[in-house]
């Protein structure tokens, strides 16, 4: 992006590259005690008693969110009751120059919503009712703190469900969903979260109202919509939303094949996409994650197969019954050594509980565990589990891995012990090599927890410093100042350089004749 | 290919610098399609070919300039297809010309909108920099989604030099119904079966008719039909019958003397219209086609009063055709402009007359 001098948020003799934000002024050091006063003071005057937290003890909980290895007190947390109060403290901490850092349940797993040392942190826990639910027009208006299960739940008596499910979906809210662009289970069928909201409202930095799509299917201009999708909270505080509801199947039934080896398992994944079948979900465990999870729920998993493969069929009787066969030749064809399909609601929500309790059980083997999020293209999953293979032993850590294989979206669990001096730090370097693998082979550095801090050196690998620049210059239309959550999801020019590794060339490596891994 | 690509990025960069406004050309098929936008045309038909298509992966990427009918055969031999139905307007689209407009057919209230297909893009930044945003990956969310904000763009913020699309298989059965019906309850069905677990991938409604289009296994579609009742169309016919709503052959929308297009919430009451205009109404209600010349405020007053916005797609007296946006609405994509294409190299105007 060309830099504008005539702007005055972005001279550049001010601010970094560009449109870089104005790091050296938002320094993550705690705020002067004469400065956290007065802000505290000036919202306090602006917000009811209850609205405002300041006291040590109150704002402890709010240091981190579901990465706890990213925490940092803020210097206040609010809790608005009202849209207004929403803006009234955006105009307040944009005229005092703090930074904000909106919150919803705190479920995120990229530090997306850890607070700012300086900075308030705007919790929208209050906005937690169900606007409205419209059945014929299959919609639901909600405010952003609602939490993503209570939407299916309301939805229910009308024979509709809202259809992004991600793991966190009893305690994670539509906002936070909505910041991540969160998928789930089921979203290689039914789509992600960015093809599931239909219009949303919010405030800019600046306290101005927005108004972006609605119920409609599409509206005149760019469609910023799109935009807000997996913004991480950098661009907009989102008040209410439109979300799409869709009926639900009269029939659901998954088939559970077990594989000896995990590139067969990874292929069998491909074959299924192949034959022209959209699973409703298609989960894969290896034979380390099937261990763990099977004593917690006792699914009855195949504790011999290196590799297990959960695929879901949804729809009428007639077509689930045509889809399993479909999918259970394929999967024989694959070379499954064991097939079996579940058959009542009891048995298909067993096989499924021990993929969905797959993080609890990690926390039951090791004393703490690291969560990956990247994207591969089917086709190189075996590859990639197979490197991971090879890093456990590089770093001497142990990586369980579940994940959504139908869409190539790697969860790699990496245990580790905290307590034990340098584990957290090989861990840590443990994911970003996997991170730097996905990017190597065409994929991504997330599919779905977003960057947050967490993943700030890995975004050097996949972006080159002309994209990096591009995404501040959105992040500079929508937020001059550079206040809503500052140091997050976009990593500086100074930052890249200091994390010096080479920006992978659209999966393309610069040296593709090398060996790696 | 690399000549061409070349050439593109020395024309942009030296459009920006001597601040020379382009307009972005690819089929030309859309060349009544917006505002009315002057400046040097920047061909792109070209920069052609498919680069990438591995039918497991569900993903093409391709040049802007690859046409959508070659495009269309290589996913056809494979059992697969672009969902989003997109409209070939008489002629051959580029990729890059159907990205930029952001349109879809018949199939969009259940399938999903171009934008909901795009993975991937391309863009050549005004300074001649290659940006990628995106990827070719199911899941990504690494960066803010450029791509799906280039989708609907008309080359406002540059030129999408190639693109990523999410592609599905081919549903193996489909099944065309058709039932008398008047408006009001045409609109009352498309929106109850949408609520019902039918696999209904596209509904129509013209004098009196409404269509409706089962597609998925064959066994649901069967069992639908029986479900649902009405006049089962041969699969030619129908066929003809899609086609002609997708690409605007349909006589109502090829021969209107004035077509406006309005994009409604689904469950919006019939429009009271006096004289009542010809409609083709499509996506469950969503979308109507009006073929009449009552003044364009008349029509954008309409629209708004029931949610959605109104735009004059075709012929009728001249004046501004997309919905206009009010001045704050305007205030964010001015911004993004401004920093995309500070000088205003790219299609000015033909999105929004100020931008």
């Amino acid at each position: 992006m060309p830099a504008q001098p005539d702007d005055p948020v972005n001279d550049p003799a001010r601010n970094g590259a560009g449109d870089e934000p104005r790091w050296s002024e938002l320094a993550a050091q705690p705020p002067s005690p004469e400065r956290a006063r007065a802000v505290e003071l000036a919202l306090r005057e602006r917000l009811p008693a209850d609205c405002v937290l300041s006291r040590e003890e109150e704002l402890r909980p709010y240091e981190c969110d579901g990465l706890a290895v990213f925490h940092q007190r803020p210097m206040l947390v609010v809790l608005p009751h009202t849209e207004a109060q929403v803006r009234d403290v955006l105009l307040e901490c944009r005229r005092l120059d703090v930074p904000v850092v909106a919150r919803g349940a705190g479920t995120g797993l990229s530090g997306g919503a850890m607070p700012h040392a300086a900075g308030v942190v705007l919790s929208l826990a209050r906005f937690n009712r169900i606007l409205e639910i419209d059945p014929l027009a299959r919609t639901a208006r909600v405010q952003p703190g609602v939490r993503n299960l209570a939407v299916s739940e309301a939805a229910a008596p009308h024979g509709l469900y809202y259809a992004p499910d991600p793991s966190s979906q009893i305690a994670c809210t539509i906002g936070g969903n909505v910041a991540e662009n969160s998928g789930g289970v089921h979203c290689l069928k039914y789509g992600l979260t960015v093809h599931n909201v239909l219009g949303l409202r919010g405030y800019t930095m600046d306290g101005a109202p927005v108004t972006l799509g609605g119920r409609a299917l599409d509206a005149p201009g760019l469609d910023l919509l799109a935009l807000m999708l997996g913004s991480e909270g950098l661009l907009l505080v989102i008040t209410e939303v439109i979300l799409k509801l869709v009926p639900k199947p009269a029939l659901a039934q998954v088939v559970m094949a077990s594989f000896d080896d995990v590139g067969k398992a990874g292929d069998a994944v491909a074959a299924i996409i192949a034959a022209g079948i959209i699973p409703a979900g298609l989960e894969m465990m290896d034979r380390k994650a099937a261990a763990a999870v099977e004593p917690f729920v006792q699914a009855g998993y195949d504790l011999t197969a290196e590799a297990i493969l959960l695929a879901e069929s949804d729809g009428t009787p007639d077509e689930v019954a045509d889809e399993v066969a479909a999918m259970e030749r394929v999967l024989r064809a694959a070379g499954a050594t064991a097939i079996a399909v579940s058959h009542s609601e009891a048995e298909r929500l067993r096989y499924w509980s021990g993929r969905k309790n797959a993080f609890p059980a990690a926390g039951r083997v090791s004393p703490d565990y690291y969560c990956m999020d990247g994207t591969i293209p089917r086709k190189a999953i075996g590859q990639v589990l197979k490197a991971i293979e090879q890093l456990e032993h590089k770093y001497q850590l142990k990586c369980m891995n579940v994940f959504h294989a139908g869409d190539g979206n790697l969860h790699p669990l990496i245990l580790f012990d905290a307590n034990q001096s340098g584990a957290w730090q090989r861990a840590d370097a443990f994911g970003a090599d996997i991170l730097e693998l996905c990017v190597q082979l065409g994929g991504t550095i997330t599919g779905e927890h977003g960057v947050g801090v967490e993943k700030l050196n890995s975004m050097c690998v996949q972006f080159s410093p002309a994209e990096r620049a591009a995404f501040f210059a959105v992040k500079r239309a929508f937020d001059p100042a550079g206040l809503l959550n500052p140091g997050k999801a976009i990593p500086t020019l100074a930052r890249c350089a200091e994390y010096g590794k080479l920006h992978v060339h659209h999966g393309r490596l610069p040296h593709p004749e090398l060996p790696r891994f | 290919m690399q000549a061409l690509l070349r050439e593109l990025r020395e024309r942009v960069r030296h459009a920006h610098e001597s601040r020379t406004p382009l307009r972005l050309r690819g089929a030309g098929t859309k060349d009544f399609y917006g505002e009315r936008c002057e400046g040097q045309l920047l061909e792109l038909h070209g920069y052609a070919g498919v680069l990438a298509y591995e039918p497991a992966e569900l993903v093409l990427t391709a040049r802007c300039g690859t046409r959508l009918s070659e495009i269309e055969a290589l996913l056809a031999a494979q059992r697969q297809f672009l969902a989003f139905e997109p409209p070939a307007l008489g002629g051959d689209p580029t990729i890059g010309g159907i990205v930029a407009a952001g349109l879809s057919g018949p199939r969009r209230a259940r399938a999903g909108a171009a934008r909901d297909f795009v993975l991937g893009t391309l863009l050549l930044g005004c300074d001649g920099e290659l940006l990628h945003f995106g990827g070719t990956v199911m899941k990504n969310v690494a960066g803010f989604d450029v791509s799906r904000l280039l989708c609907g763009s008309l080359g406002i913020l540059g030129p999408v030099l190639e693109v990523s699309l999410k592609v599905l298989p081919l549903p193996p059965a489909q099944q065309t119904l058709r039932f008398e019906m008047a408006e009001g309850e045409a609109l009352a069905a498309f929106n109850r079966w949408a609520g019902q677990p039918l696999p209904l991938c596209a509904t129509a409604w013209f004098d009196g008719q409404a269509w409706v289009r089962l597609s998925g296994a064959a066994s649901a579609v069967r069992a639908s039909a029986q479900q649902l009742g009405g006049e089962r169309i041969e699969s030619e016919p129908a066929a003809a019958f899609w086609r002609s709503a997708r690409d605007q052959t349909h006589p109502l929308l090829s021969r209107a003397a004035s077509l406006w297009r309005l994009s409604l919430p689904s469950t919006a009451a019939p429009l009271s219209l006096a004289p009542p205009a010809a409609q083709l109404i499509e996506w469950g209600g969503a979308l109507r086609w009006c073929a009449t010349d009552r003044p364009a405020a008349e029509m954008r007053a309409i629209a708004a009063a029931a949610g959605g916005s109104a735009m004059h797609w075709r012929g009728g007296a001249s004046g501004s055709r997309f919905h206009p946006l009010a001045p704050p609405v305007l205030e964010l994509p001015r911004r993004l402009k401004a920093r995309f294409d500070p000088h205003g190299i790219f299609n000015p105007g033909r999105l929004v007359a100020e931008l």
